[in-house]
């Protein structure tokens, strides 16, 4: 990774600790994966991390990439762009981690999301945010929570759930990508 | 004042509890012949600490029922009733059905009364039949105290002055004369001629006095009672109101005797108090190892209510301390390397290694301290084993001696809860098949008195637990057969004895002759065997036909960390729990068998081990993919052996086991993980969700096996 990318890593940590947990926010973390914008809850959001080598998990799902070692916790780490099937996934310097808390019907589990790249922190009231328009009955709508436009851009905001870790009929197969661990 | 009381609740449920078990061992030391004074007084105080707390939360089924349980035991202390071994089962029996209401209470139930009303009505016509003119029996709380009799006075005058600071330790006289108004008709007038000018008033004080008299049959000692709390601090006065004349002379001389009885009691009765303070700091206590006990044989409405898992654990102050310590030492090492960091030379380097090292040993050291903190004497495990082989040797009339060694032994909480039923299904194993009838004894030439111990010791890292019986031993024939006929062997094979004894651990089998309400109900060894090794440990048997035999578990000391061995397939790391490995070998090409079917089999010493490629299985990229290439890692899981095909064997160490179900959800063949030295995370292997994942059934497992003897044959 280099400095540019750390910097900026920093400074978004930074904005993220200001948010306070118990106030109702309107704010949303975006990312970009392909040339979309998508945007997350950012009470959500517990960091965001840089890539990082991880664990495979056997006969997972293959957008599971396996497990990493979140100072103690083991936590799975999900690529959203095969989630999505975005674009082709790379692993490169600017690929990055963003560690959320995934509310589920007990305790929430802390699992990461792989993104091509971090935007920005935006406000969105209500009256900003549009119900998503009638999609395809993709796997993908379910985690659509609305559109959300500011002046120049719109950004589609995601609700993730649980699910994430169980999608997908398609099992991983480590055996071809070896360099898995590898960005 | 008021206080929102619920939430003392658990802590009364959890000193309930305790003080159940209390009674129960004490009632289970009783030597009848020759009662002790301060046995009776041990079983006395816990029931009336439970009587009291009741009463204080509002659990009026309980406050009541155990009154009655009470006074018996009162009358026994006072020499007026003399316990039969009868009675000792009668108050075992309130001990449970207690328990049993308490239970029904802590999950938000109301109290199931059939019970106690039955028990409630023996322990009446007790009191009515052994009634002694001039002592009485008390009132019951719960029915407001309707049956009073033969009291000497109709009611009180009690004058209470309580301390400045009363209200300051929470204790409300209005609830106190709440209580008192609950005995009989209650009349106060305040004392107010203390009370100072407003100016100088502390709010949080109390001046007043109080005149109070209470009419009705209420007896000094629930007078007492209500007040005892308060008396040490405060001037009571409390003088009976005397019922005419009709009564004659005696009755103030009986109200004399019952009343220096009544401080008497008092006075015993503030003494438990004091005590379980001295105590408590030296000893640690769960509220689930009693709750584990509630699933003892005879509990009437044995309920598996989901328990709150969040039960606590009470930690010495001095451990406690030790960890402050520690972490103190922890805080001036840190201190001293970020010192050494913000302006660090070269030169410094022998400081910064010193620290260095200093930090890893209190890390280690910390480590330690906090596993203790879970450590528990097994004693918590066995004190259920004296009641439940008292009430089982009588139900199969046979006389037994139950010996408990090595009580202090330390394991871990986790693992205490989890190896409670395994053992006493051991224990009532040994009860009902091991020992014989005691005319069957004498006719042997053994003491007519069985006897089981109970052997708890450390050894290298794990904790032994035996059961030892000197009753019949396993009857090797008898098992042999029957595995035949349930097909779990074919007869044909020379089976040495330990592998004749370790026949009764598979499943499907039980050579109870007859289905007896203790064992042979189709639960059988398999799922004792399953349940130690669900817990990392193992479960072997001794034995030696007419003179007994030995059980032996052996459980890792907790369950947070485990004995792994490192293994490689490709650029991944596995971890095998190293109590599951048998053997690793290097095996060549006349040891491999191919099976139609696809399963590959190897030929090890006559037994036949079908062969897991991990790499296959997992999905993973290895360096060697064949048999010849790789090690093979022979393992066992629910009694199959298999041989697991690996790259390479790497360092054996103690892992920390994470949980993947926190945050993810389970994966077959994969028990848990950890963190490596180096960051990185690892799987630990679970062998029987490897075995399901591969296909290697045990169906499979015996076929090949039949196949392959057939074929020697």
């Amino acid at each position: 990774m280099n400095d540019e990318t750390d910097s900026k890593l920093e400074e978004i940590n930074n904005e993220l600790s200001e948010v306070k947990a118990d106030e109702p926010s309107d704010q949303y973390l975006t990312f970009f994966m392909g040339d979309e914008e998508f945007g997350v809850d950012i009470l959500a959001v517990q960091e965001i991390r840089g890539w990082e080598p991880i664990t495979p998990i056997p006969n997972a799902p293959r957008q599971v990439l396996g497990f990493t070692n979140l100072r103690g916790t083991v936590a799975p780490i999900i690529d959203l762009r095969l989630s999505f099937g975005v674009n082709e996934s790379s692993y490169e310097g600017s690929t990055v981690v963003i560690i959320l808390s995934v509310k589920t019907e007990r305790e929430p589990k802390i699992m990461g999301i792989v993104v091509d790249a971090v935007s920005d922190v935006y406000n969105f009231s209500q009256s900003h945010i549009q119900p998503s328009p009638e999609l395809a009955q993709t796997k993908q709508a379910q985690y659509v929570k609305g559109l959300g436009s500011t002046d120049e851009k719109m950004v589609i905001l995601l609700e993730l759930t649980e699910q994430l870790i169980a999608d997908s009929e398609v099992v991983a197969d480590h055996r071809q990508v070896s360099g898995n661990n590898a960005p | 004042m008021s206080v929102d009381l619920s939430q003392f609740h658990q802590v009364f449920f959890e000193e309930s509890y305790e003080g159940l078990d209390v009674m129960e061992s004490a009632l289970l030391n009783i030597d009848l012949s020759n009662i002790d004074e301060e046995t009776i007084n041990e079983i006395f105080r816990a029931a009336h600490s439970i009587k009291g707390g009741s009463g204080t939360f509002g659990f009026m089924e309980i406050a009541g029922f155990t009154h009655v349980v009470e006074t018996l035991l009162d009358l026994i202390r006072s020499d007026q009733f003399v316990m039969e071994p009868d009675h000792v089962d009668l108050f075992l029996r309130s001990v449970d059905c207690i328990r049993t209401m308490i239970n029904q209470l802590e999950s938000g139930e109301t109290c199931d009364m059939e019970i106690a009303d039955e028990l409630k009505v023996a322990f009446e016509l007790l009191l009515d039949g052994d009634q002694i003119s001039g002592v009485s029996s008390d009132a019951d709380v719960s029915n407001g105290g309707a049956q009073e009799e033969n009291i000497g006075a109709k009611g009180w005058q009690i004058y209470f002055k309580p301390e400045l600071d009363i209200l300051r330790t929470g204790n409300d006289p209005v609830r106190m004369f709440r209580e008192l108004s609950e005995l009989g008709e209650l009349s106060t007038s305040a004392v107010t001629d203390e009370i100072p000018p407003i100016s100088s008033i502390d709010p949080e004080a109390c001046y007043m006095a109080w005149n109070l008299t209470l009419l009705g049959g209420a007896t000094e000692e629930q007078v007492n009672e209500v007040f005892e709390w308060v008396v040490d601090d405060s001037e009571l006065t409390i003088t009976p109101l005397l019922s005419g004349e009709e009564r004659g002379e005696d009755e103030p001389e009986a109200v004399k005797v019952k009343e220096s009885a009544a401080t008497e009691m008092s006075k015993s009765a503030l003494e438990p108090v004091k005590e379980t303070v001295v105590e408590e700091p030296s000893e640690l206590q769960i509220s689930t190892a009693t709750a584990a006990k509630k699933t003892m044989v005879n509990t009437p409405t044995v309920k598996k209510e989901a328990k709150t898992e969040s039960a606590s654990i009470r930690v010495g102050t001095d451990k406690i301390d030790d960890l402050i310590n520690m972490v103190g030492e922890l805080v001036i090492t840190q201190s001293m390397l970020s010192e050494l960091g913000k302006d660090f030379a070269i030169e410094n380097m022998p400081k910064l290694m010193e620290g260095l090292e200093q930090l890893g040993m209190h890390t280690r050291e910390l480590q330690e301290n906090v596993m203790r903190i879970r450590m528990l004497p097994i004693s918590f495990a066995f004190s259920r084993f004296p009641r439940l082989v008292h009430d089982m040797s009588k139900n199969l009339n046979k006389k037994v001696e139950l010996v408990l060694l090595g009580e202090t032994t330390e394991l871990d909480k986790t693992v205490m809860e989890r190896i409670g039923d395994p053992l006493v299904h051991l224990v009532r194993n040994s009860l009902d098949h091991g020992l014989e009838l005691p005319e069957k004894r004498l006719e042997l030439g053994k003491n007519e008195t069985g006897k089981i111990t109970l052997n708890a010791f450390h050894q290298g890292g794990n904790i032994i637990i035996q059961i030892i019986d000197d009753g019949a031993g396993l009857n090797k024939e008898r098992i042999l057969s029957k595995a035949i006929e349930n097909g779990l062997v074919t007869g044909n094979e020379h089976l040495t004895d330990e592998q004749i004894n370790d026949l009764i651990f598979l499943p499907g089998f039980s050579t109870a002759e007859s289905v007896t309400d203790i064992s042979g109900r189709g639960v059988g060894m398999d799922v004792v065997r399953r349940n130690i090794q669900e817990l990392n440990g193992s479960v072997e048997v001794e034995s030696t036909e007419g003179e007994g035999s030995i059980f032996t578990i052996r459980l890792p000391l907790t369950l947070a960390i485990l004995d792994g061995q490192l293994i490689n397939v490709g650029e991944q790391v596995y971890i095998f729990p190293l109590v599951s490995i048998v053997e690793s070998i290097q095996s060549h090409d006349q040891m491999i068998h191919r099976v139609s079917g696809g399963c590959d089999v190897l030929r090890l010493r006559n037994e036949y081990i079908p062969i897991i490629r991990l790499w296959e299985v997992f999905n993973v990229k290895p360096e060697y993919e064949t048999v010849e290439d790789g090690l093979l890692v022979i393992v066992e899981g629910d009694n199959i052996k298999v041989a697991v095909l690996v790259d390479d064997l790497l360092a054996q160490q103690q892992v920390v086991i994470k949980s993947i179900r926190e945050n993810y959800r389970t994966v077959n063949g994969v028990s848990g993980a950890t963190i490596l030295g180096d960051g990185t995370v690892s799987l630990i292997l679970d062998i029987s969700g490897l075995i399901k994942l591969a296909g290697v059934g045990r169906d499979s497992y015996k076929k090949i096996n039949e196949s392959n003897d057939n074929e020697a044959a």
